[in-house]
């Protein structure tokens, strides 16, 4: 009997070793002789399972992991028995409490199949957005897009449906969509999980904003750091065009759209909407001053979509499932479902998309399970290198863009990174301004200068030279960045650096510097 | 430049010039085939894009990835953001530059490793993370990277790999 298995090639399950394991379940199998069938899947999004192996028997898939290479010949001879009692035995895995517990819709169908072949897209649904796009009116697209609530996934939060009128109606002669796949947030991974597990949805979530607003060309600005993202990404463009998803008759419709990848390089700052437009332009990631909106003059001064890959692909379930159904998730004016990175010093870290409106805390103790460390978790910070450090008095706030402001903090695009109590908050941060100093775009002074000053003040701060002083130019400071900077890199910079002041003050105050527990262990 | 840089500069250009926003793919195009961006291409590509030469070595300033001088056999780089500090990244980075003995942007004496800071490698659930070249690894700890490392040159060689 030919066993049929499931091995992840995303990048943390190759990170982990799965292509090693891969191979050695190949080579051990053919000195059996054993009939075996490996599909390489995409992530589930489990990552302290990978390498997370599947059996498919009857059609139930039944997880192991993680699985080493060590691991591989005790395996295959439980496979030919009793599965159940191998150590690694994880029973059915869509049963698995951290996924059976999840409201994925974004993600449903990762780590399902080979996420490169199209008629196991098709065989999920996949296209059925784009079927009914292409019999609907570019104002009624919009329409669906604007009734689901959806807003944008990137960070900012600016409803997706505004965004898109707002370019239906300009006029112009070459319009664009641009999806940002610069994800340069610590902490975060859905991006690149979509792309390496999923990438038809991005690619019809592209098309069928193409439609919806008159644009017949699309870019996909993806950072240089994901190299397999890249590649995954060009097979399936490829294929797509092969297919005639894209081009110019989409599926004999008549209709146009095609689609290019870029890719940056190395700078932060280019997932700034206005800088990654400079960018794929072919200069320096400078940002732009607004208006005009990149709705209006955008990319080579036309008008431009510019969404986030979960938004893009979040419309293909508008458009598939209809706009109520996408808005009858989630609390308040946040809609649907937000993908949440569980990461840093956490026990079981991966993807976790659920309604907005569950509370942090719930997301860091029933899915995370605590710190990977084992001791006592001291802060979490939320929405990346911008985003506000959490002492554990606000874990309970609800997953909801208002919610977070409400606290001074924000979602951003998802990223949710835990320390536990080795973690020095004056080292954080301070690293907080260093990197918007690395970061900055160089264009406005409160961001290039305000940086490069806040270190030398926290330095002094724990010089304790005049730590008072010190202080109330840093809060200055701070006052300075967030009003005067141009966009959210020199505008958010304090939001990491005053929450660290104001509910971790005694990091400041200790004498010698930094922590010596090591942390992660 | 010698000849294969001369080559290189050329098939980029060829197929770069009449792309619009097309800097970034021929300045990647190129650093791919010859590892960095020899400063005496620049006026040859500005020429050809209509652009200034301050214009093309701006662009290729502003960027991390782009370099005028080539880098060692391999290029490790170390995640210096936040889930990585996490999980205990600033003694790998210290681990990591005491034993190759240079700061980032450095290459180790032997020519085999340059050592660059990355700011997150989208892999923060299994932190500390490292890329060497295009492979991404997770859960690094300084015996791992020396392990890793040791793959990179054989030892008592001392000799790069390639």
């Amino acid at each position: 009997m030919s066993l049929k298995l499931y091995l992840p090639r995303d990048t943390t399950a190759l990170a982990l070793g799965a292509e090693r394991v891969a191979v050695a379940l190949l080579q051990e199998a053919a000195r059996r002789h054993l009939p075996l069938e490996l599909v390489r899947n995409g992530s589930r999004g489990l990552f302290w399972l990978e390498p997370l192996l599947e059996l498919e028997r009857g059609g139930v898939r039944t997880g192991f992991g993680p699985v080493s290479v060590a691991a591989v010949p005790a395996l295959l001879d439980a496979l030919a028995s009793d599965a159940a009692a191998h150590p690694l035995y994880l029973g059915p895995v869509e049963e698995i409490p951290f996924l059976k517990s999840q409201q994925r819709l974004t993600f449903a169908r990762i780590g399902q199949g080979d996420p490169l072949c199209l008629d196991t897209y098709r065989s999920l649904d996949g296209f059925a957005g784009l079927e009914r796009a292409l019999r609907l009116e570019p104002q009624d697209i919009v329409n669906s897009v604007t009734e689901s609530g959806l807003r944008g996934r990137g960070g900012a939060a600016f409803p997706a449906g505004i965004k898109w009128q707002t370019v239906l109606d300009a006029p112009g002669r070459q319009k664009y969509i641009v999806c940002n796949a610069d994800e340069g947030d610590s902490g975060t991974f859905a991006d690149r999980l979509l792309l390496e597990a999923d990438p038809y949805q991005l690619i019809e979530g592209m098309i069928i904003a193409g439609l919806a607003v008159g644009a017949t060309l699309g870019y996909i600005y993806l950072r240089s750091e994901y190299p397999l993202a890249r590649e995954v990404l060009a097979a399936a463009i490829a294929r797509a065009r092969q297919e005639e998803y894209l081009g110019d008759n989409i599926r004999g419709s008549g209709r146009t759209f095609q689609l290019e990848l870029r890719i940056g390089a190395g700078a932060y700052i280019c997932g700034e909407e206005t800088s990654l437009l400079e960018s794929l332009e072919g200069k320096r990631g400078m940002v732009r001053a607004k208006p005009p909106l990149p709705a209006i003059a955008g990319l080579f001064g036309q008008p431009t979509v510019v969404n986030n890959v979960l938004t893009l692909a979040a419309v293909t379930t508008v458009l598939a499932r209809g706009a109520a159904f996408y808005r009858d998730f989630g609390m308040g004016r946040s809609r649907g479902t937000l993908a949440v990175q569980l990461a840093g010093n956490v026990r079981r870290g991966g993807l976790v998309e659920l309604a907005f409106g569950a509370s942090l805390r719930r997301l860091v103790e029933e899915f995370g399970g605590g710190s990977y460390s084992g001791r006592p978790l001291r802060a979490i910070q939320v929405g990346g290198p911008l985003g506000a450090y959490l002492p554990e008095s606000q874990w309970d706030t609800a997953l909801d863009y208002e919610a977070f402001a409400a606290i001074g903090a924000m979602l951003g695009h998802g990223g949710v990174v835990l320390f536990d109590d080795s973690v020095d908050m004056a080292a954080q941060a301070r690293f907080a301004m260093e990197f918007c100093a690395l970061e900055s775009c160089g264009k406005c002074t409160p961001c290039r200068i305000g940086s490069v000053r806040g270190v030398e003040v926290i330095d002094r701060i724990m010089a304790r030279e005049a730590p008072g002083e010190d202080m109330a130019l840093l809060q200055d400071l701070c006052d300075t960045m967030e009003a005067g900077s141009l966009c959210a890199m020199g505008g958010l910079t304090p939001h990491p650096v005053r929450s660290a002041l104001r509910f971790f003050p005694g990091d400041f105050s200790r004498c010698g510097g930094a922590s010596v527990r090591p942390p992660g262990g | 430049m010698g000849d294969r840089a001369d080559g290189a500069l050329a098939q980029a250009i060829e197929q770069y010039r009449d792309v619009p926003g097309g800097l970034l793919p021929l300045l990647h195009a190129l650093q791919d085939a010859l590892g960095y961006i020899p400063p005496e291409a620049v006026p040859s590509i500005a020429r050809a894009l209509h652009l200034s030469r301050a214009e093309v070595h701006g662009v290729i300033s502003f960027y991390h990835d782009f370099r005028s001088e080539p880098a060692g056999s391999h290029t490790l780089q170390i995640c210096r953001a936040e889930a990585c500090q996490a999980m205990g990244s600033r003694a790998l980075e210290a681990h990591a530059k005491q034993r190759l003995g240079i700061d980032y942007g450095g290459t180790s004496a032997d020519g085999a490793v340059t050592l660059q800071a990355v700011y997150c490698l989208g892999n923060c659930a299994c932190s500390p993370t490292v890329r060497i070249d295009d492979e991404i690894h997770a859960r690094v700890d300084a015996s791992r990277l020396d392990e890793l490392l040791a793959a990179l040159r054989p030892v008592g060689s001392g000799a790069p790999t390639t």
